[in-house]
């Protein structure tokens, strides 16, 4: 079967922004890759590791993004020419090493790809990568289309070797993770002979530091004249337009498509600009001269517009007096994803014209005719989810237990316990590994009155990222905490990934499987290993360990997920339910089933007053057996 | 005729877990292999857990569209799910547009916690009929559950997709697409599903 490393060069394929990442760096002749998964870039290296074999090249998932950037930069070093991908937090995770690698430079090239998710559809955060590259004097490249995803990674590859440093590419959600179709290219073999070789003294340190950063910005000021020839930046409008929109990345389909969308092809013209660190100065203010009005059309901060003014304020006769209309003057939001619909609304107003893009006689009839109908649906945890029976023992542990005792969180699966299919049970989220961290906290505040039990919930991939300097650190300075590790065998939320806990590589080998509960004892704390689908059993043992107090101590809750136990498997189970025996409302608490258990396989059947299976989406798993008191839920082994 | 219209906006949506994304993804690479233009955005955070999912897939023979479609422009809406359906009618919907979706309801956690309320087979096929120029309901989710698995509802609502003529490439690219992606018992039953979902909107 085709697939990106071997796809014909010539041919047109549908590709998404990730995999046409992914064939660039194989154009460019990479032959190392690593990262660490994180949505909307997971898919860069995912797609590279299933294809190494075919390509030639080394791939891995890296234990945490620090890691896979050190280890893609010594390939680089070592002459290879290597590939790491991120997300916008992997580049927060990164930045220590980073802020050294940017001024020690490299040998062959070396392409950091970070991707933004603006509106947060799969983070618990937005945030924009933009700013590193000027702080961190890193040239940043940003595609526009499919094609420049492929085309620009190629080329920076090749600049980053001619000028011996690391180039940023930055992606966002729907540049990285929409499809287009994309003309492929040929490709360089990674027919490179791996040697180290330091040519002159301190070439791979930081130090000395400030002829290095000085280098670093001399440097950059070449890179800019490169991009002043850039064949990713240009103008498209009139000689001389009303006004003249600014924009990089996503920014350029929905430009375009408001312009069309107000037919102001003749009064407006568009600069886009695939180069937006360093900015090529002289293109720049060579069209922004063009035009009084500035709109400037970018996701998530104001960095282009922030950028743009700096170059104008440098030299305001050079372009003449400006007004400047984008995040900062409110005409496109400082938050969220922006659309077409918004850039139509932005440009609709500046430019005076009336602009109603639904008919509204539909729209009334619309929501007149749905409204009452279409329910938000939240997103929760699956049909047969063991995160689903952890959180409902640790629900009922806490209050037996009686003490007040709350749970803290960060990243993975498992932060949807903040809402109601964990039963609103994770208190904080922010970081990976900062469940761990904060009950480090919370766990040494016994002698200014606390008392409260501290649970902090972690996952498999999380604790191998970022929980284990928490969890010593918790245990060297004796916090009082239970740490949680809810073990699915998978980075589940990003697209099952194997991680250290497998016993599988990113190529699908064999690897020494880490026995989370191994490395836990082996710090000398109490560890106990639960399967969360015995709520009984689960819930007793965390009642345990709750009363155990005065120190860490740890339960590793380990079931597979069930996404992937189902691509290998048939369920366990053929659920039904007793409708005679369901006592429906007048259960003991109104429905526990499908108003508190809340799986999606449980549904209430309005007719009949009792709840029912959806053969379609239950799962299998039999938990639901045990939370009906009425014993109406009826647990059957499959044939 | 929707099918030649330039761009033309299909948006298909349904609940995380149904397939959406393949199935827009198999409408995507048959459109890129008849050598047309097509983008394909994609809500994707909730895909597999139960949230609301949506495709927009935009096609050209002219050139490349961008990957979001702006409120009130779907041409097509094929829906794996009927309040999902509705959902982007409400948002994306117009006069003109063309509705296919699946019968089979997903119920949303505020129907089944019995805050909210679902529409009736009949109230789903009435508000349809009045927002759009033409519709379909189609049982996919129960004739893939007769042919022994419920995800092929999927690849029957793409059959259902081409045999109402609305797109402007014929079933032949899509046989092709499935050929290069199954084999053997697999690409005999899928290939069924599509014929079957062609069946039940061809006129």
């Amino acid at each position: 079967m085709a697939n990106v490393a071997t796809f014909e060069a010539g041919t047109a394929q549908l590709l998404m922004g990730n995999e046409g990442i992914a064939r660039g760096a194989l154009e460019a002749g990479i032959g190392f890759a690593s990262a660490y998964p994180g949505n909307p870039s997971s898919e860069i290296i995912g797609t590279l590791a299933d294809v190494a074999a075919d390509a030639g090249i080394y791939v891995e998932w890296s234990i945490n993004e620090k890691v896979a950037l050190e280890a893609a930069a010594a390939a680089a070093f070592a002459g290879v020419r290597s590939i790491c991908a991120m997300k916008h937090n992997g580049l927060n995770v990164v930045l220590d090493f980073l802020m050294g690698l940017n001024v020690t430079g490299t040998k062959a090239g070396l392409v950091l790809v970070t991707c933004d998710d603006p509106g947060a559809l799969s983070s618990t955060e937005e945030e924009d990568s933009r700013p590193v590259a000027k702080w961190a004097c890193v040239p940043l490249l940003e595609p526009a289309t499919f094609q420049e995803e492929k085309d620009m990674t190629r080329w920076a590859f090749e600049l980053s070797e001619q000028f011996k440093t690391m180039f940023l590419l930055r992606g966002v959600t729907r540049t990285s993770h929409a499809r287009g179709d994309v003309r492929i290219g040929e490709r360089l073999p990674p027919n490179r002979e791996a040697r180290f070789t330091v040519d002159v003294p301190l070439q791979y340190t930081a130090i000395p530091a400030p002829p290095k950063h000085m280098a670093a910005h001399q440097r950059q000021e070449r890179i800019r004249e490169v991009f002043e020839e850039a064949p990713f930046n240009w103008y498209q409008g009139p000689e001389k337009p009303e006004l003249l929109i600014a924009t990089c990345g996503s920014g350029w389909f929905y430009s375009i498509e408001a312009v069309r969308a107000l037919k102001a092809e003749d009064r407006v013209g568009i600069l886009k600009l695939g180069t937006t660190w360093p900015l090529p100065e002289k293109l720049v203010r060579r069209n922004l001269a063009r035009a009084e009005k500035v709109l400037v059309v970018e996701e998530i901060d104001p960095f282009l517009e922030n950028n743009l003014k700096e170059l104008v304020g440098e030299d305001p006769a050079a372009v003449g007096p400006k007004k400047f209309y984008g995040k900062r003057s409110g005409h496109i939001p400082s938050a969220g994803e922006i659309n077409p619909d918004i850039v139509t609304a932005a440009l609709a107003k500046i430019l005076d014209i009336e602009h109603a893009p639904v008919d509204p006689d539909y729209s009334q009839k619309a929501l007149a005719l749905t409204s009452f109908f279409v329910h938000p649906r939240m997103v929760g945890f699956c049909a047969g989810c063991p995160h689903r029976a952890t959180f409902w023992s640790v629900k009922n542990a806490l209050k037996l237990d009686g003490r007040d005792g709350f749970v803290t969180g960060d990243i993975g699966c498992y932060t949807m316990a903040v809402g109601p299919t964990g039963f609103w049970q994770l208190k904080t989220a922010q970081a990976m590994g900062s469940a761990a961290g904060m009950a480090c906290g919370f766990g040494n505040l016994k002698g200014l009155g606390f008392k409260q039990p501290v649970i902090a919930a972690c996952g498999d991939s999380t604790f191998f990222h970022a929980t284990i300097p928490a969890l010593i650190s918790g245990i060297y300075n004796k916090a009082d905490y239970i740490l949680l590790v809810l073990d699915n065998s998978a980075t589940a939320m990003t697209g099952f990934q194997p991680h250290p806990g497998t016993g599988r590589t990113a190529t699908g080998g064999p690897a020494p499987a880490i026995d989370i509960a191994d490395v836990c004892r082996a710090l000398g704390v109490r560890t106990e290993v639960t399967d969360p689908f015995d709520l009984q059993g689960t819930t007793e043992k965390l009642l345990d360990l709750l009363e155990d107090d005065g120190k860490v101590r740890v339960l590793v809750s380990r079931r597979e997920c069930q996404l992937v136990r189902a691509r290998r498997e048939k369920a366990p189970y053929v659920m039904r339910v007793d409708q005679e025996k369901c006592i429906g409302e007048t259960c003991g608490c109104a429905r526990l089933c499908t108003r508190v258990f809340q799986c999606p396989g449980l549904i209430w059947d309005a007719a009949k007053g009792a709840a029912r299976i959806d053969e379609v989406i239950c799962a299998g798993c039999g938990v639901c057996a045990d939370i009906c008191s009425a014993g109406a839920i009826i647990r059957e082994a499959a044939q | 005729m929707t099918k030649n219209k330039d761009p033309l906006n299909i948006i298909i949506t349904g609940v995380g877990g149904q397939g959406n994304v393949l199935l827009s993804q198999f409408v995507g690479k048959a459109l890129v292999r008849e050598g047309y233009h097509a983008t394909i955005g994609e809500t994707y955070g909730a895909s597999q857990r139960g949230g609301a999912v949506m495709s927009h897939l935009r096609v050209s023979r002219d050139t490349q569209y961008g990957p979001l479609i702006a409120q009130g422009q779907a041409d097509i809406v094929l829906g794996l799910e009927p309040l999902e359906t509705m959902r982007v009618l409400s948002q994306y919907g117009n006069s003109e547009v063309v509705v296919i979706t699946n019968s089979r309801p997903i119920f949303p956690v505020a129907v089944t916690t019995g805050e909210g309320v679902y529409p009736s087979p009949e109230q789903i096929q009435s508000t349809l009929e009045a927002l759009s120029s033409k519709c379909w309901v189609v049982d996919a989710t129960e004739i893939a559950l007769e042919m022994g698995a419920p995800i092929l509802a999927n690849i029957i609502m793409m059959g259902a997709l081409v045999g109402a003529g609305l797109l402007p490439i014929g079933a032949a690219a899509f046989e092709a697409e499935l050929r290069d992606s199954f084999a053997g018992e697999r690409l005999e039953t899928n290939l069924a599903a599509f014929r079957r979902g062609m069946s039940l909107t061809a006129s």
